[in-house]
């Protein structure tokens, strides 16, 4: 094995549930706000996964006050302090662009069981 | 040529780590050392202090007979890296020495580090010295060019040093000020900061400060 994986592999996080695009997930990022920290929480549909080993990211989209909102976090980040899985989506494409052009009901996403 | 001691290493490639307050930062991992100096060079003798080591071993039977002498006084076989590091008292190195990571940086330090650029061939001025070029449309019909490089009956020529087209790269570049992200001694790896010359595999230097 190369170094660079050994190194990889020692620094990523292991505790990440598994979960892929349409799933709607609650994200659990911790903020330092000056000297102070807090969790904020930010829940919503996985709309893209990018692999890779340590620069793997996720998006998350959220319509927040009738305004879309999408956050990509990199999965291996220690900010991230924990993902809670809400719900299980189906969708049948692993990008979820499309949804950046629907409203409501049209942007619904049809859930999957286990 | 910085007058500080030194190692050779091998560029491995780049990563990402993060911080401790969790920010991401893009670091290069280099295969540093170990080491072994050669010889020793003194003000009486050679005219400046310097040691001398060979970095990556190489094959006894892929060295040419003037090396092989020249690495019988070392000891430690045979090398495909030689440099040279300016040290202020050289008698403190004894031929043979290793020179390990371990030994001569630690987490948090800075460093320099030298290694020679990617060659990037034949390009115009815009690419080798950021000119501006010119408009591109509406009607112009001057682009990438370097425009005028001199005036006409006097100078009569054009001045030297001019910035002109040419080769690209391939240069022995410094960076400098580098942070040591992490160093493990085990591996003899070290871990920096930023990006380094160089494509992957190619010799770098890196300087103590």
């Amino acid at each position: 094995m190369s170094i660079i994986d050994q190194i990889e592999k020692e620094n990523m996080r292991y505790d990440i549930p598994e979960f892929r695009s349409g799933d709607t997930v609650k994200v659990h990022i911790r903020i330092i706000e000056g000297t102070k920290e807090r969790v904020q929480v930010f829940q919503g549909v996985v709309i893209a996964r990018k692999n890779g080993t340590m620069g793997a990211n996720f998006t998350v989209r959220k319509i927040s006050h009738g305004v879309g909102v999408e956050k990509t976090f990199p999965l291996h980040s220690p900010r991230i302090e924990k993902i809670e899985i809400v719900t299980l989506g189906r969708v049948k494409r692993s990008k979820l662009y499309y949804l950046r052009n629907l409203r409501g009901k049209a942007a619904r996403i049809r859930e999957r069981g286990l | 040529m910085p007058q500080t001691i030194g190692i050779l290493g091998k560029k491995i490639g780049m990563t990402r780590m993060y911080s401790e307050e969790g920010s991401a930062i893009g670091v290069t991992v280099v295969e540093a050392g170990p080491c072994y100096v050669l010889q020793t060079k003194s003000v009486d003798k050679e005219g400046y202090n310097a040691i001398q080591v060979g970095f990556g071993m190489k094959k006894e039977s892929r060295v040419n007979k003037p090396m092989a002498g020249h690495f019988k006084s070392g000891g430690q076989g045979s090398f495909y890296h030689v440099r040279e590091f300016r040290v202020d008292d050289p008698s403190q190195y004894e031929l043979g020495q290793k020179i390990e990571v371990a030994d001569l940086f630690k987490v948090g330090d800075i460093v320099d580090v030298t290694g020679t650029s990617k060659g990037k061939g034949m390009q115009g001025v815009m690419r080798r010295h950021g000119f501006a070029g010119g408009p591109g449309g509406h009607g112009s019909k001057f682009h990438r060019r370097p425009g005028s490089i001199g005036c006409s009956a006097w100078p009569g020529r054009v001045v030297k040093g001019k910035k002109l087209p040419g080769r690209m790269g391939g240069k022995v570049v410094t960076k400098k000020n580098l942070t040591i992200i992490d160093v493990r001694k085990d591996d003899n790896v070290l871990i920096v900061k930023g990006s380094l010359p160089g494509a992957k595999s190619g010799l770098v230097q890196v300087y103590t400060k």
